[in-house]
């Protein structure tokens, strides 16, 4: 067996004692089971909502219907459904949510490994510069960001994205360093690896676990973040997400007259998204860092 | 309760009250049973005494044994060492006396001090024993005391708790301690980390002498220091165990330490005790091929017989979880035999005082009585192989006389 | 070893090596170093603050106008109040010496200076953040406490599953919710604002405010302590294997004291920093629950800021808040060396 295949053997046996590992977490499991359902949900929506009952003027049904056999979550300030509403502002969230932590986590992988690696004065200021922006309150910043940018999509991605990278830097910087003290990397070195030879073939794979257990998490705090600025009025106008549905309820007095219907389901959809990712991505930490794993 | 018990938190006001009380070492008393509950003051004939101590950790791939039915007594005043590898259960039945293992362990046996069973103690009545009764010094002192309190107030602690001292009472108590140990009074106020390692170790010796208990286990207390604090540690526990006439249980890694300190000596391995004896007989003439290779690879320092190389044992001890049929030292023992794999050994008598679990203490005569296969060479009728036989030089009478072993019954 | 070597005349003499040995070096140093390192950051939020406003795409007043109709005439007024008609370098001087006067500029939509409009909504913010941040940690100090210490059990189960729930709503809408069920449903408790007007008496407007806080304090704590909660899980979780514990439990010390005495006081110690470091947290918090109980503090001023929208308010507040969260860091450097006694000498 070449050494590569061997190297291939040995990482495939890792995952799949993780995927075990993982499977045994109950919570993790739901979250992933409720993932899974959602992400269907939103991939299938354009079959079965079409544009016109989105539309503020297309919409068949009256102002402020309560729940019924028509609409089972009643109807918005435009006659629209709020079910149809909740279910297609899955598409934005889970779109905003996944991309933001891709943005976020792609940066604070680079920063972290280029700074794990080089350590010294590369490395001092690299991490000097990411403790300066964690102390940034996020919320205040992506609020600045999207204030100031065109208002979209984009923007909201951006703003999440810029803020959001620190805590990855951190964990990362700290892998790095763990996987750099083993002697593969001394051998490697040795061999006449380049740093970038070693950054992405040998500590990369090895600090990617950690990643990912990182993304999950930061993908249910770029959901409750975009939520948070389509409420404060920052997001796309024209695309509907979960933040924005509770901020037309609000001003459209959902909260002063009572209209729970309006606003109560998107609430419980964020909530319900965030959670499921948190859940797996706590499984998916435990799973990593054995230090964290229940004991035998 | 039992208002003559010295250790019991209530009447331990009076001091050293209990500490004079030890028994002559080695007086007949009554077995334990006999004296009753309440008469454990009279003194049994063991202060401590173990019987068929055995601990297994539950873990998800089932029960993994960590000690395989243990026992041994601990007369007053007498020091009795436990030697083994890390691994090999020594610490465990350290925790296990005061019942200190995680939740997942489960023990059985007895645990008999002064006469009461610990593990069948209630928590209340098990908590007053603890430190009172029997006293633990830890390795590593670093690890073992708490990092944010003063070394006064960890001392204190079990003053306040146990001998329901007041502040100022404790305060000199604390002092007194220190002073016994070597340590200026002012350091009361310092935190671990000012300490130095032997400092440390100090100051974990006076927490232990604090309520003055009647026994002391000292689980590696020289193992983190280097060389010279680590004889001046031990000369330290030596003095104030004699000095005090306090029970000690120490355990080590290192024979030596063990040989220089202890009356009496316990080898474990893999879960049990292999062979037992008076200290220097067993450091000198071990009867266990697993003793005689610890004792070989710790040459004491002054002793002819340490010239010789060093002799390393190959292999590591064995998974507690799957271990070898038979002898579980057997596939490392440099003098294995066929019926090895068959019997599992007990401690068999094998001198005066002394008993060793090895096939190869047994006289014909014993092994058969014992339902143990003759060994190979006997059946070959080859004398100078035969059992017993290569050990007679170094004790003669070993082989001849069978011996009692009371901690075995 | 550390002590024995550099100690040498303290142990010859009656008493322990005075703290304040030749120097007192550490301490000052100690301290010295974080007070520089905080004003850095400070700075560096500062500049942060004028540039974002600024360099980013291109005009500010032109981006904070968007979607807008504003009159040529009106974009030249805020130019011109804004400073903006100067070169650069300059305005980023004038800015600079502005705010260590805390002369932050002319409100365009108040007409008054941005530092008393700040003065005056302090008050309000601190009283709502600091009453949910104090409770909020209480009860995630306690209850992570019981979840780590009992690991797996039920109760830990059940508190973590709660904490993570409520972790995961967006707190926005738990205050709406509360406001439906409780305020404009019920009627239990006012909907928005900070006091009744016309209320008489330092008793009864105490009361009244407090009457005012209970939503917004209750939308606030239910959001941030999970993440208390779940700090000082894993730190109880760290420390449970320590070997000082079993040395307590040896010396006969009750599970509750092994954990109140021993177990707790280290869990504190990494806690404590991570708290002070997730006030970031805190202060979007306050925002959104300001917005929503048009409590009137600096949040809402933000808020508000925004809309209008009001670049010396914003460019303010943004100093504030990120200095409040670099403020709280220096605190917790400050407060670490009073529990943690290896930091201290």
């Amino acid at each position: 067996m070449s050494r590569a295949a061997l190297v291939w053997t040995r990482r495939r046996r890792a995952l799949a004692g993780y995927a075990r590992a993982f499977a045994g977490n109950r919570g993790g499991m739901a979250g992933l089971a409720v993932l899974v359902l959602i992400a269907l949900t939103a991939l299938s929506a354009p079959l079965f909502i079409d544009d016109a009952a989105l539309s503020l003027t297309g919409a068949e049904g009256g102002r402020f219907q309560p729940p019924g056999p028509d609409y089972p979550l009643g109807t918005d300030a435009f006659g629209r459904s709020v079910l149809d509403l909740v279910v297609w502002g899955t598409r934005i969230s889970l779109t905003v949510g996944f991309l933001a932590a891709f943005v976020s986590v792609a940066l604070g992988t680079l920063i972290g490994v280029v700074a794990g690696h080089f350590g010294g004065w590369t490395g001092n200021v690299l991490m000097r510069v990411t403790d300066w922006f964690a102390v940034l309150p996020a919320l205040v910043m992506a609020v600045a960001l999207a204030a100031v940018m065109t208002r979209s999509t984009l923007t909201i991605i951006i703003a999440i994205g810029v803020t959001a990278w620190p805590t990855t830097a951190r964990v990362v910087r700290a892998q790095t360093l763990a996987v750099e003290a083993r002697p593969f990397i001394e051998r490697a070195r040795a061999l006449g690896g380049g740093h970038a030879h070693v950054m992405l073939r040998h500590v990369l794979p090895n600090v990617m676990p950690v990643v990912l257990a990182q993304t999950t998490l930061l993908v249910a705090e770029a959901i409750l973040m975009e939520a948070t600025l389509a409420f404060l009025g920052l997001g796309d106008p024209g695309t509907i997400s979960w933040g924005g549905i509770i901020q037309e309820a609000r001003n459209a007095g959902a909260i002063s007259s009572g209209i729970w219907w309006y606003m109560v389901p998107p609430g419980i959809a964020i909530a319900v998204v965030a959670l499921s990712f948190t859940m797996c991505g706590r499984a998916l930490e435990g799973v990593l860092n054995p230090r964290l794993r229940e004991r035998p | 309760m039992k208002p003559t018990r010295p250790t019991n938190p209530g009447a331990a006001g009076e001091p050293s009250a209990d500490v004079r009380e030890t028994g002559p070492p080695g007086g007949g008393a009554e077995r334990p049973g006999a004296a009753g509950p309440g008469g454990a003051a009279g003194s049994a004939e063991h202060y401590l005494e173990v019987a068929d101590l055995s601990v297994a950790y539950r873990t998800a791939g089932g029960e993994i044994p960590a000690v395989r039915g243990v026992s041994f007594g601990l007369e007053p005043g007498s020091k009795l060492g436990v030697a083994g590898e890390s691994g090999c259960g020594k610490s465990t039945v350290a925790l296990a006396l005061l019942r200190l293992l995680p939740a997942s362990a489960r023990i059985s046996g007895r645990v008999l001090l002064e006469g009461e069973d610990v593990l069948a103690m209630r928590w209340g009545r098990l908590r007053a024993v603890r430190w009172a009764g029997a006293s633990i010094v830890f390795q590593g002192a670093m690890h073992s005391l708490n990092p944010v309190h003063r070394i006064g107030d960890q001392i204190a602690e079990p003053l306040l708790l146990h001998d329901r001292a007041g502040p100022a009472q404790a305060r000199a108590r604390v002092a007194e301690l220190l002073e016994q140990v070597g340590l200026p009074a002012w350091r009361a106020r310092s935190y671990p980390h000012e300490l130095s390692g032997g400092q440390r170790q100090r100051a974990m010796i006076a927490m232990a002498l604090a309520c003055r208990p009647r026994l002391i286990i000292a689980d590696e207390p020289t193992t983190a220091l280097d060389v010279m604090i680590q004889a001046q540690i031990l000369r330290l526990i030596d003095e104030l165990v004699t000095d005090l006439g306090i029970s000690m249980l120490m355990i080590s890694h290192d024979l030596t330490v063990l040989a220089d300190t202890c009356d009496r000596l316990a080898v474990m391995y893999a879960g049990r005790i292999v062979e037992e004896g008076p200290a220097d007989d067993v450091f000198a003439a071990a009867r266990h091929p697993y003793g005689a290779a610890l004792s070989a690879a710790f040459p004491r320092v002054g002793d002819p017989s340490s010239r010789r190389a060093p002799r390393g044992l190959p292999g590591d001890p064995p998974d507690p979880a799957a271990l070898p049929s038979g002898c579980a030292f057997r596939p490392r023992c440099p003098e294995v035999q066929e019926r090895c794999a068959e019997v599992d050994p007990v401690l068999w008598p094998a001198g005066p005082r002394r008993s060793a679990a090895c096939v190869r203490v047994l006289s014909p005569e014993q092994a058969r009585a014992a339902g143990v296969p003759p060994a190979p060479a006997e059946e070959a009728g080859t004398g100078p192989a035969a059992e017993g036989e290569p050990r007679a030089d170094r004790d003669p009478q070993a082989a001849a006389r069978p011996q009692p072993q009371p901690e075995e019954m | 070893m550390d002590t024995a070597s550099r100690a040498p005349a303290g142990r010859t003499a009656a008493g322990p090596p005075r703290r304040g040995r030749p120097g007192l070096h550490p301490a000052v140093r100690y301290l010295g170093g974080r007070v520089i390192t905080a004003l850095v950051s400070l700075l560096a939020v500062m500049v942060t603050s004028f540039f974002l406003f600024r360099v980013l795409p291109g005009d500010p007043v032109a981006a904070l106008t968007q979607g807008r109709a504003v009159s040529v005439d009106q974009l030249e007024a805020m130019r011109r109040d804004f400073g903006l008609d100067q070169p650069l370098p300059q305005q980023f001087l004038d800015y600079c010496l502005g705010m260590l006067t805390l002369d932050f500029g002319m409100s365009y939509e108040y007409r008054v200076p941005v530092s008393e409009l700040i003065a005056e909504r302090i008050g309000p913010t601190l009283l709502l953040a600091g009453t949910g941040t104090v409770l909020a940690a209480m009860l995630g100090l306690a209850l992570g406490t019981r979840a780590g210490w009992r690991r797996g059990s039920l109760m830990d189960r059940v508190d973590t599953g709660l904490a993570l729930t409520l972790w995961s709503v967006p707190s926005f809408w738990l205050g709406l919710l509360l406001i439906v069920l409780l305020a404009s449903g019920a009627g239990l408790f006012p909907t928005s604002g900070m006091s009744t007007p016309g209320v008489e008496g330092a008793f009864n407007v105490a009361l009244d405010v407090a009457h005012h806080m209970v939503l917004p304090v209750a939308t606030m704590v239910a959001v941030v302590y999970a993440q208390y909660m779940m700090i000082m899980r894993s730190s109880v979780l760290d420390e449970k294997g320590a070997d000082y514990l079993t040395t307590a439990r040896a010396k006969g010390l009750r599970d509750a004291a092994v954990l109140r005495r021993h177990a707790v006081p280290n869990a504190l110690l990494p806690t404590v920093t991570l708290i002070f470091l997730n006030l970031g947290r805190v202060v979007s918090g306050v925002i959104l629950i300001e917005t929503v109980f048009a409590w009137p503090g600096l949040g809402s001023l933000f808020y508000s800021g925004l809309r209008v929208p009001d670049l010396p308010i914003v460019q303010a507040l943004f100093v504030v808040f990120a200095g409040s969260v670099i403020v709280m860091n220096l605190l917790a450097d400050l407060v670490y060396p009073l529990l943690d006694p290896r930091v201290r000498t």
